[in-house]
């Protein structure tokens, strides 16, 4: 009786080798383990903080002296380039997809809407933090304007900046997208975005790590699912290189 | 009487493979940004306290850099070990094994506790008298300080977490500050980790008992040890 767990175990410890990993790593069975593992991260954040939760918010003087641009730093793209030079005058923000009014606001209007401001910090998965200052009209305000329609489930952020030949994008879901420290910042630290942290406008969805925080947007689509687009995993990163889609942990 | 309970048996081994998983993709994840910092912010290795070497493939899971692999393996290990921490001190509470073998007395920690632990160990793995000072107080520093320390600044770090507890990540002094205790706590349960095996391997039935419970010495008198007497006539003979 008891030389079974003993050998079941040893072949356990065993399976840990190195050659046993890389078999392990592709086997369905552990991508669900994976995925098990990262929603029940999820699930506990979500019941013990609530969804409307709120990330620390820091005074002016625990900013950070400098905001670190990390990923994409600059825009390749001609119209970008011209934009940026002129102060984006003719940039739109493009509010589309499952929603009853399809929006195209400019950065003017971006501007003229209710403002929010927050001094928060952010993690990048690599590990560093920086703090600043953001400032911009929540998503819920700009999701309530064009009337999201009932069947949409993601937000999906399209962005002006291309990463290995791919366009960047980001999703979330409806949770973070109506929580109250979601906005669509044109502001860091009092000054216009500069172009290495997403100038004009960038996400910030405070409870998630650097990766979701799409930057340069240039349109932000209500969809059911985000499965065909893309590689199907929900943003840049998750296709890319297999970041988890829930930014959270 | 059986010497190590069965949930102290399986907690032991399912832990064991968790911390080997977490520490090994752990220093996979600490080479995606090789410094350390103190305080709430931190991404200029200027203004870094420690700058880590980068971990070689033979050390990491998986054996090549992959941040992304590494985190999942990482968040699912975190599972049992935080689920196995949270289990093994209600079990210890609940089946007085915390009040038996890790509670000291002021006397434990004096020098002549010391001593008097170096003398019972050098008597072999056999004693009676459960642990001696020196062992209550590593294992204690493990279950009270070590092990939690683990767990909390690893939810410190997680920025839903983050949203959940904001106080825990202020009482860790931020989350830069988090990040280096979790690397610290993790080096600290790896040299725990190197004197128990040593001193596990000394003895290696202790190991067995590990796995089958082993046996406490009852009070009538057990059966005489096997012992392994060398024979003098073993020493090799001298070649020329």
């Amino acid at each position: 009786m008891v030389d079974l767990p003993r050998r079941s175990l040893l072949a356990g410890i065993a399976a840990l080798g190195a050659s046993a990993c890389a078999k392990i790593n592709e086997s369905e069975t552990t991508k669900s383990l994976f995925e098990a593992a990262e929603d029940g991260h999820r699930a506990v954040h979500r019941a013990l903080a609530g969804k409307q939760g709120l990330a620390k918010e820091f005074r002016p003087d625990q900013r950070s002296p400098t905001f670190r641009g990390n990923g994409s730093v600059t825009v390749a793209d001609p119209f970008y380039k011209q934009q940026l030079a002129g102060g984006f005058p003719d940039w739109r923000l493009e509010v589309k997809g499952l929603v009853e009014k399809p929006l195209a606001l400019s950065l003017a209007e971006v501007k003229a809407l209710p403002q929010r401001t927050q001094i928060t910090r952010h993690d990048c998965v690599e590990g560093w933090s920086a703090i600043g200052e953001w400032q911009g009209p929540q998503l819920a305000a700009l999701l309530d304007a064009a009337k999201v329609q009932k069947g949409a489930n993601f937000i999906v952020f399209r962005c002006a900046d291309v990463l290995y030949g791919r366009d960047y994008y980001e999703s979330i879901d409806m949770v973070d997208a109506y929580h109250p420290q979601t906005i669509i910042a044109h502001s860091l630290n009092g000054e216009p975005l500069p172009e290495k942290n997403g100038a004009p406008l960038r996400m910030r969805i405070e409870r998630q790590l650097g990766y979701k925080q799409a930057k340069y947007v240039k349109a932000i689509e209500a969809v059911a699912s985000f499965a065909d687009i893309g590689q199907g995993k929900g943003g840049f990163w998750e296709d890319v290189a297999g970041y988890q889609w829930y930014g959270g942990i | 009487m059986i010497k190590h309970a069965l949930s102290t048996r399986l907690w032991h081994w399912v832990n064991a493979a968790a911390i080997i998983v977490l520490f090994m993709t752990g220093l996979n994840i600490s080479n995606a940004h090789r410094y350390l910092y103190w305080g709430d912010y931190g991404f200029d290795p200027a203004d870094a306290w420690l700058a880590v070497v980068r971990f070689p493939g033979w050390a990491t899971i998986p054996q090549h850099y992959n941040l992304a692999l590494a985190r999942d393996w990482h968040i699912t290990a975190a599972w049992p070990f935080g689920v196995g921490l949270l289990f093994i001190w209600i079990a210890m509470l609940a089946n007085g094994h915390f009040r038996r073998d890790l509670t000291t007395t002021p006397r434990d920690w004096t020098p002549a506790g010391v001593l008097a632990s170096l003398k019972a160990h050098s008597g072999g793995g056999a004693h009676a008298g459960g642990y001696n000072p020196v062992q209550r107080i590593l294992y204690g520093m493990v279950f009270g300080v070590l092990l939690p320390l683990m767990l909390f600044t690893g939810l410190a770090i997680s920025p839903g977490f983050g949203a959940v507890a904001p106080w825990l990540v202020d009482i860790l002094g931020g989350r830069q500050s988090a990040r280096s205790l979790h690397f610290i706590a993790a080096w600290g349960i790896f040299g725990f980790f190197v004197i128990h095996i040593v001193l596990a391997l000394i003895d290696w039935r202790l190991i067995l008992e590990r796995f089958t419970g082993g046996r406490r010495p009852e009070p009538e008198p057990a059966a005489p040890p096997q012992t392994d007497p060398v024979p003098a006539a073993m020493e090799a003979p001298a070649h020329g």
